[in-house]
């Protein structure tokens, strides 16, 4: 195996811009004769715009124009959908309330924007928002989630502020397994909003051609060819194939950037208006109030087991905060990728969820790593934890009992999945290994002498990754495929450009892709290059998300590099004067398995631009496109162990120890792979003892800059223990799971479970602050 | 940021004489406190005055009985001191836990002492050493200086020259910071001057540092950890914020204290 | 008002507002890209350069500030094919995803095992980055990469 092929720990490529400061991000792009942009925002969470007036800004030097809702609305711009049609268990459609781009009549949370001001200079715009006269009639605003469906109803095609009450599994069984049930287990927690948070601010730069009537526009997104879908067929800016997208170098993402924002849509819309490039970055005050947030879920859940620890059944009711419209897939995430995965790794015959969609005057709420996924395993691994508590089983035990055993895959689960392979127990055994779960005892002792509470908590999570496919996924609702492209260009030389409908923003796909393309063609690494995140360069994508690149992006591009090699072989054949059955290729080669006879891939790729001794039925070139549509989810599962102490004195939490045993399935890129998981527990760890969006009753974000909202610091962790197993994916080319989301998604259980360890009490809210903690064993 | 002028004086009269003659006027030290507040449009200052020009600002005297701080001095600078390390470590310490390296590196003692943030941490020790704020035209002693949220003894175009902090006996400074911000959501520092004369200054609790007189004559009565726990922590004043309530704090102070006078003990 | 100054070795002088951070001077009017603006309450350290050799955050402070000064940027320190020790560290440990943070978190770490004079170990790194905010790679192989980097430094 060559030393830059599939599972070697290539160093990235794109790391040398980066590390000399060569990045391109939007923010460093600018135009000839650009104008920019600044926002008006709302100051309340709900209220109706009386009037807007302009003429202070207007009499500032330097002021282009100041633009409403009303322009847009005039240009007769479309909403901004939402891509994922839920419906209610009544069968009903889930009840959109409208969301133009800004807002026309009234704004529905603190920072909605409903104009923008455009000027030479950003000094000029700022000075220019801060003095357009804005005259609003303040209404009643929906905050706390509890009372959501009893309050002010926000928009007037939604009824109790109920977006869609939808169910999944049977209502009937679960309750007959819980009527027969020996023990339940009952826990009622809450899953706290998120504010996403990736390092580089949202920010787009427009241009606008009068003469061919197109647009340019660059933008910090995860899938630019879904931001050009939705602004030409919604939004109606303008015919797809006069819209371009760029994402160039893109600081992160974790969800918050798949979706299409009011700010880059003003911004293109403004650039055509004035005629001149436009040019917007925000600041992180900004990017508080309005990237979507994330999770933000009351529940309820009830384990039904008999008196041996075997679980019967589940029952789940949720409340999801949508925020105050739908973002782009925010009905998707507390639905489609929550409730389906509400079995775990566990056999639990019957299972029964109801999930209320609720507005609220707050940001909308989509998905952030993990979307819906850290939700459910919280849900479970929460309470199969408390059950183990109440019947005095060791949770190990407890779940060993009841997991889905490696002999029974496929596994078809009570909620809709089917899970095509996995094996649970292998990854428990290697983590409790690497834990050192039987000198926990001892550690809790030495801690105990050291005045401090240590507790262990465990999170064998599973999750669902790479959405599919697009006919099942399109007929429940979702209004995209769920599919990727991938083309595989040889260049007349032998090199190769790979283009891909994927996007990374600090995945490393660029490396990747490259590992696999180069070693499915034999050829070096350094031949392959990796185009991605650009409609003018790559033909259709569907983006990055829920931790599909590999799974179904990678599959796209060996799908296209095999027709590569079917295509090189008819032409080896020919050269060779063999018949194609014989030709083989390997290692960068065809050879005629009768003889000895050789030519290199490079060869073959120049005699197919320069054609003369060749096939007459083949059209000349070596190019070959593919779209891969997945058969089924991936299952990445794995078990994730934390130790925590607890200083009684101040309730600070100290992470001392983080074990995370994933299976991925194959893995490609080790590093990378090792990478993104530190990455997820972060954010995990951050859920659960640090972060937390909050609003106050009147609707003010009360965390809205790091001043309050707690991000995880160096010295907030531990360094991590990282291993996997393996059991490949039985239904994609690379035998490939998927590796982005899951830190995000086991770490938040395996937290808090060894925070209520060390507590001895049955739960505390996440963030599990110091004072929350202080609190929890002063009560106690 | 909206526009000002700015100046950048070379004797301490000239940037006296232009805050006086200036509409409103800042000066400015390490600009850590005030750059992001003029960023977030919190200020509009019609002048600023940058004193980094302004000689005989800067520098550490260390006598046997006091050390003296300039204000232009960087908190850098006073946590790698080793002559301040050397009379007072527990103050070196303190410099060493301010905000994070970069702040660090351009914040300055005299700019903090004369913000008065209640979450600073200085204010702890000037309080406990008994300091003398030493201004261009007089000295404050420590307990005059506080006197509210971001209010202090000085006069509008007041200039702070030096910070003259005591050397006592032995000192400790703890601190349970702010996750987020990582300000002080309680300090406690604890000065043992020998002879039953403990003072301890506390920060981050109330409106801005103060002297905790309860715990100052427990502790002067016997100086152990435990003394701590006989004095009940008024909290009516305290700060109660999103991070920490007022009870949650006075829990801390204690906290703190007892850790530093443990601290102390050590050293 | 004129600000004169030395960036990545090469002296400027630059007309700027007063109200001008050396940032947007950094940015702007230089276009040295590579530091970076990730917050605006001066906490991330995105923009982290070195000025007279220590990290300060040039976000927080005026262009005019910077008057006489040696400005070095992450652009300043090494090449693609001379990396200075900590930029190979970083590429070396995976410690950078999206590369956002990155230019202001080897700025950063520079300065830290510069005057830390051999004294670094894990504790101390993590420490001494909280100034720099990253939210790829949860600093576990940037840890890494400072400690790898201080050894060779």
């Amino acid at each position: 195996m060559s030393e830059t092929g599939i599972g070697k720990s290539v160093k990235r490529r794109e790391d040398l811009r980066f590390i000399t400061g060569r990045g391109r991000y939007t923010d460093d792009i600018n135009r000839p004769n650009q104008a920019f942009a600044v926002f008006l925002r709302s100051p309340y969470p709900r209220a109706r715009i009386v009037s807007v007036d302009p003429s202070g800004a207007n009499e500032i030097e330097g002021i282009i124009g100041v633009f409403t809702g009303k322009d847009l609305a005039a240009d007769k711009l479309g909403d901004l959908p939402c891509g994922w049609l839920v419906k209610s268990k009544d069968g009903s459609d889930m009840k959109v309330g409208p969301h133009p781009p800004l807002a026309v009549e009234t704004v529905n949370y603190v920072g909605e924007p409903y104009g923008v001001v455009i000027a030479e200079t950003l000094a000029a715009a700022r000075d220019g928002a801060e003095v357009v006269v804005t005259e609003f009639e303040e209404l009643e605003a929906v905050v706390a989630l509890d009372r959501a469906t009893k309050s002010a109803q926000i928009h007037a095609n939604v009824p109790n502020n109920l977006c869609y009450e939808w169910a999944l599994g049977d209502a009937d069984a679960t309750n007959a397994a819980f009527a027969k049930a020996a023990h339940v287990t009952k826990l009622e927690i809450s899953n706290n909003r998120l504010i996403p948070n990736a390092m580089e601010p949202r920010a787009a730069v427009a241009s606008y051609d009068a003469a061919s009537q197109e647009f340019d526009l660059v933008t910090t997104s995860q899938n630019p060819h879904l931001e050009r879908l939705i602004l030409s067929a919604f939004v109606q800016l303008a015919p797809e194939h006069k819209l371009r997208i760029v994402a160039p170098d893109v600081g992160g993402g974790f969800g918050s950037k798949i979706f299409v924002y009011p700010e880059e849509t003003a911004a293109a819309w403004a650039s055509r208006r004035i005629g001149r490039p436009v040019k917007w970055t925000a600041e992180r005050s900004e990017s508080f109030l309005t990237d979507a947030h994330g999770r933000d879920h009351l529940t309820k859940a009830e384990l039904a087991l008999d008196k041996d620890g075997t679980f019967l059944g589940l029952r789940v009711k949720t409340r999801a905060n949508l925020g105050a419209y739908l973002s782009t897939f925010a009905s998707s995430v507390p639905t489609f990728l929550y409730g389906t995965l509400l079995a775990g790794q566990y056999r639990t015959p019957a299972i029964y969820v109801e999930v209320e969609g609720v507005y609220t005057n707050t940001a909308p709420v989509d998905a952030y790593r993990g979307a819906g996924r850290p939700e459910a395993t919280y849900v479970v691994e929460r309470i199969v934890e408390t059950a183990a508590r109440e019947l005095k089983i060791d949770p190990v035990e407890l779940r060993r009992r009841n997991f889905i055993p490696p002999d029974a895959f496929p596994y078809q689960t009570p909620v809709a999945l089917e899970y095509d392979t996995g094996n649970y127990g292998a990854s428990l055994d290697k983590a409790l290994i690497k834990a050192d779960y039987t000198g926990f005892a001892k550690r809790r002792a030495d801690a105990e002498r050291r005045g401090r509470k240590r507790g262990i908590g465990f999170s064998c999570y599973i999750e669902a990754c790479g959405l599919a496919p697009s006919q099942l996924a399109i007929q429940l609702g979702a209004g995209v495929g769920l599919y990727e492209s991938g083309e595989v260009r040889v260049n007349p030389t032998g090199n190769v450009t790979v283009f891909t409908g994927s996007h990374s923003h600090g995945q490393g796909h660029e490396t990747t892709f490259a590992q696999i393309v180069s070693d499915k063609l034999g050829i070096p690494f350094e031949n392959v290059e990796v185009v991605h995140g650009d409609t003018g360069r790559v033909e259709f994508g569907l983006g990055t998300y829920g931790s599909r690149s590999l799974a179904v992006g990678g599959s796209a591009l060996i799908k296209a590099t095999d027709k590569v090699i079917a295509k090189g072989k008819r032409i080896a054949a020919h050269m060779l004067d063999a018949s194609i059955e014989n030709v083989d290729f390997a290692e960068g080669a065809f050879s005629v398995r009768t003889s000895n006879q050789k030519l290199t891939f490079g060869e073959v790729a120049f005699a197919a631009y320069v054609p003369s001794n060749y096939p007459s039925t083949e059209e000349p070139g070596l190019s070959e496109k593919a779209f891969y549509d997945p058969k089924n989810f991936t299952f990445p599962a794995g078990t994730h162990i934390a130790e925590v102490e607890v200083d009684p004195e101040t309730g600070a939490v100290e992470v001392v120890s983080f074990v995370a045993v994933d299976d991925f399935g194959h893995v490609i890129n080790p590093m990378i792979v090792e990478g993104q998981v530190h990455g997820g527990i972060a954010q995990g760890i951050g859920q659960a003892l640090m972060e937390h969006g909050v609003y106050d009753e009147a609707g003010q974000l009360v965390t809205g800059s790091y001043m309050d909202y707690c991000m995880p610091r160096a010295d907030d962790l531990p360094n991590f223990t990282i291993d996997t197993t393996v059991t490949p994916c039985t239904h994609n080319p690379l035998g490939v799971k998927g590796c982005g989301e899951a830190g995000a998604i086991g770490a938040p259980a395996a937290i808090m479970n060894a925070v209520t360890d060390a507590l001895g009490v049955v739960d505390i809210p996440m963030p599990a602050t110091p004072e929350r903690v202080w609190r929890a064993l002063y009560r106690a | 940021m909206y526009s000002f002028d700015y100046h950048q004086p070379n004797t301490i009269e000239s940037a006296a004489a232009l805050r006086a003659d200036a509409e409103d006027a800042v000066y400015l030290a390490g600009g850590q406190t005030l750059i992001p507040t003029l960023k977030q449009r919190l200020a509009a200052p019609s002048d600023v005055i940058d004193l980094a020009g302004v000689p005989g600002l800067t520098g550490i005297e260390v006598k046997r009985d006091s050390v003296t701080i300039g204000a232009m001095t960087r908190h850098a600078e006073v946590a790698a001191s080793p002559e301040i390390a050397k009379a007072i470590p527990a103050l070196a310490f303190l410099a060493s836990e301010i905000g994070d390296a970069q702040v660090r590196n351009r914040g300055t003692i005299g700019g903090s002492v004369a913000n008065s943030d209640p979450a600073a941490d200085y204010p702890a020790a000037v309080i406990a050493l008994g300091a003398t704020i030493h201004t261009d035209r007089r000295s404050i002693p420590a307990e005059d200086y506080f006197k509210d949220l971001f209010e202090t003894a000085l006069a509008a175009n007041e200039l702070i020259r030096a910070i003259e902090f005591p050397v006592p006996k032995r000192a400790a400074y703890r601190k349970f910071p702010n996750p987020a911000s990582r300000y002080a959501v309680v300090g406690v520092f604890v000065a043992d001057f020998g002879g039953g004369r403990v003072r301890v200054g506390v920060t981050g609790a109330g409106p801005c540092a103060f002297r905790a007189t309860e715990l100052e004559s427990a502790l002067s009565k016997k100086l152990e950890p435990s003394q701590v726990d006989n004095v009940e922590i008024e909290y009516d004043r305290f700060n109660s914020d999103l991070h920490a309530s007022a009870e949650y704090r006075a829990n801390l102070v204690r906290v703190m204290a007892r850790r530093a006078v443990a601290e102390l003990l050590a050293s | 008002m004129k600000v004169s100054l030395t960036v990545n070795g090469r002296d400027h002088v630059v007309d700027v507002a007063a109200n001008t951070l050396l940032v947007d001077l950094i940015r702007s009017r230089l276009g040295l890209t590579g530091t970076h603006v990730g917050c605006d309450t001066s906490q991330c350290g995105a923009c982290t350069v070195h000025l007279d050799g220590r990290s300060v955050k040039s976000c927080t402070m005026l262009a005019l500030q910077a008057e006489g000064a040696e400005i070095t940027t992450i652009e300043g320190i090494g090449t693609a094919d001379t990396l200075h020790p900590m930029q190979a560290a970083f590429r070396e440990c995976h410690a950078l995803q999206c590369g956002f943070c990155t230019p202001g978190m080897i700025m950063s770490a520079i300065d830290l095992v510069q005057s830390a004079n051999g004294t670094l170990d894990e504790r101390k790194v993590r420490e001494g980055l909280e100034g720099n905010i990253c939210r790829c790679t949860g600093y576990h192989n940037i840890v890494k990469a400072v400690l790898r980097a201080a050894e060779s430094m």
